[in-house]
Parts: C-alpha cells; sequence; structure tokens
C-alpha cells in the first residue's frame, strides 16, 4: 500500500488520510484545552470532574487516534499500543471521575451554591435513620 | 454465549479434522459452517443465538460513541459561555438493572453522558445518585437514560 501512495497513484486517497490525521490531533489538543479552562473557570469540584472527565478523554483519545493513523498510514507500521490505550482510557476514565466525586460527597464537600436540588443528601438522612433505629 | 462460541470453535477444528488441512482459511471455513448447524439447531440452547447478542452489543458500542461526542460538545458549549448561568442538581434514578456487571456499565455510560456524573450507587443496587450539569426536567432526563442505555444493556444481557 505505501509504494503505490508513494508513486502518487492513489495520491486523493492519500490527501484524505493526511485531512484525517490533522484534524483528529487538532481536534484533541483543542478538546484538552478546553477542559483545562473548564476546570479553571467552573465554580465547584462537581462541575470541573465534568469537564475534566469527559473532554479530556475524547481530547486524548484523539490525538491517539490520529498518532495511529498517521504512524499506519505514512510508516506502514500498525501499532496496536495505541489502540489498546485508546481501550483502557475509554473503561477507565469514567471510573477514576466517579471515584473522585464521590470521595468528595463523602468527605462533605459542598455543592455550588446555585445548585437546584441534592436527593442524596435525603437518601444518606434515611440511611442515618434507620440504622440508629436498629 | 460463551457455550456456543466454544461449541463453533470445536466444529470448526472437527472441519479441519475431517478435511485433514490445517490452516486458517479451512478454520474460517469450518466456522462458518458451525455457525449454519448452531443457527439451526438454535431452539435447543437456552440463550439467544449469539450473533443477535453480538449485534446488540455493537449496536451498544456504537451509542457509546455517539454520546461520548454529544458529551463533548455540550461540555464546550457550557465552558466557553460568558456567564455560568448552569443549574447544577443531584438527581435519583431508578434502574431496573440487577447484575453487578450490567449497573457498572450503566454507570459508566452515564458518566460520559452530556452533562451526567455517576455519585453513588444505593446499598440495595437500586438507585442512582447522578450529579447532572445543567438539569431541567428531571423527568426527561430519567426517561432519555432509560429509553436508549437501559433498553440497550437490556437487550445485550437477554
Amino acid at each position: 500500500m505505501l509504494s503505490i501512495w508513494k508513486r502518487g497513484l492513489l495520491s486523493n486517497v492519500s490527501v484524505i488520510i493526511d485531512f484525517f490525521i490533522g484534524f483528529f490531533i487538532l481536534v484533541g489538543s483543542l478538546f484538552c484545552l478546553i477542559a483545562t479552562i473548564g476546570v479553571i473557570r467552573l465554580p465547584d469540584v462537581y462541575t470541573r470532574n465534568h469537564a475534566a472527565s469527559k473532554a479530556a478523554t475524547l481530547g486524548v483519545m484523539s490525538i491517539l487516534l490520529g498518532t495511529f493513523l498517521y504512524f499506519y498510514a505514512l510508516e506502514g507500521h500498525f501499532n496496536s499500543r495505541l489502540i489498546l490505550g485508546i481501550v483502557f482510557l475509554f473503561m477507565t476514565s469514567p471510573i477514576s471521575g466517579h471515584l473522585i466525586n464521590r470521595a468528595a460527597y463523602n468527605s462533605g464537600v459542598k455543592l455550588w451554591d446555585k445548585s437546584v436540588r441534592d436527593d442524596l443528601k435525603e437518601y444518606n438522612k434515611k440511611v442515618l435513620e434507620k440504622s440508629s433505629v436498629d | 454465549m460463551a457455550f456456543q462460541i466454544l461449541l463453533n470453535v470445536v466444529l470448526a477444528f472437527l472441519w479441519m479434522f475431517i478435511k485433514v488441512s490445517y490452516d486458517p482459511i479451512s478454520f474460517v471455513k469450518g466456522y462458518i459452517f458451525g455457525l449454519l448447524v448452531i443457527f439451526v439447531l438454535r431452539r435447543y440452547f437456552h440463550s439467544r443465538f449469539y450473533l443477535f447478542r453480538l449485534w446488540s452489543f455493537i449496536k451498544l458500542i456504537f451509542i457509546f460513541i455517539k454520546e461520548l461526542i454529544l458529551s463533548n460538545v455540550a461540555i464546550v458549549k457550557i465552558v466557553l459561555k460568558p456567564t455560568l448561568d448552569m443549574r447544577p442538581a443531584i438527581f435519583a434514578m431508578d434502574t431496573e438493572l440487577t447484575k453487578d456487571w450490567q449497573i457498572t456499565l450503566l454507570s459508566s455510560l452515564i458518566t460520559l453522558t452530556p452533562g451526567t456524573l455517576v455519585i453513588d450507587v444505593s446499598e440495595d443496587n437500586k438507585t442512582l445518585f447522578i450529579h447532572a450539569m445543567n438539569i431541567g426536567e428531571v423527568e426527561a432526563e430519567i426517561n432519555s437514560i432509560k429509553n436508549s442505555f437501559e433498553k440497550a444493556i437490556l437487550e445485550v444481557s437477554r
């Protein structure tokens, strides 16, 4: 495949691939930047965690995808570790976001003032009452 | 499902032994013939024919990717808005899922969807507590989660 591209027979395909590589890497770094701005700008732990655990995940994933495409298309090297990296990131980052949130809530970090409702507080109160009755 | 896949691999090996040719091509041929045999005999298994299940799993993965992209667009909109006028809240959602792996999958799906993040799961595994970035109608949010993800997960485990 590589030699065909080099001879320029399929130069259109090569241009499309180049476009996708650039697109993935640029969009990924943009998402990471916006995630960072979100972490600075948003008011409390929970909303910051939204930005950090979602935008950064997709950003790093698309940077990895762009890197994978680059090495595959231009060097002919299929790097399976990048694919594994994408899958591991996809599986672990929501869990870590959840754990940070849960730890913050259980150690009593307050929600933002403008928060509307809090069902978990009522639930925790109910559980506490029940255990004190028993 | 695992039993059906194992049976299919055994049938493929049987095909290779019958043909006395041990290359990947004949394995693939045997696998396809075995698939046909299992499809014909599907009423004797307890669970569904496993390709249906595989198909619903692939659909679930596509939902996952779509929601991930949508959630990022939503986050970008909130972060880059000049005024911070979102209304964060924690709401409870009852779930019909029972097994541990289903609840884990559901909560990581919810975490990667537009503006929702799971904070806690109740002791009896029946209620999820979700932090929403910008809450509109609680009922609407719950319904949208239920219709898309819970249905897809139930479809996989049926």
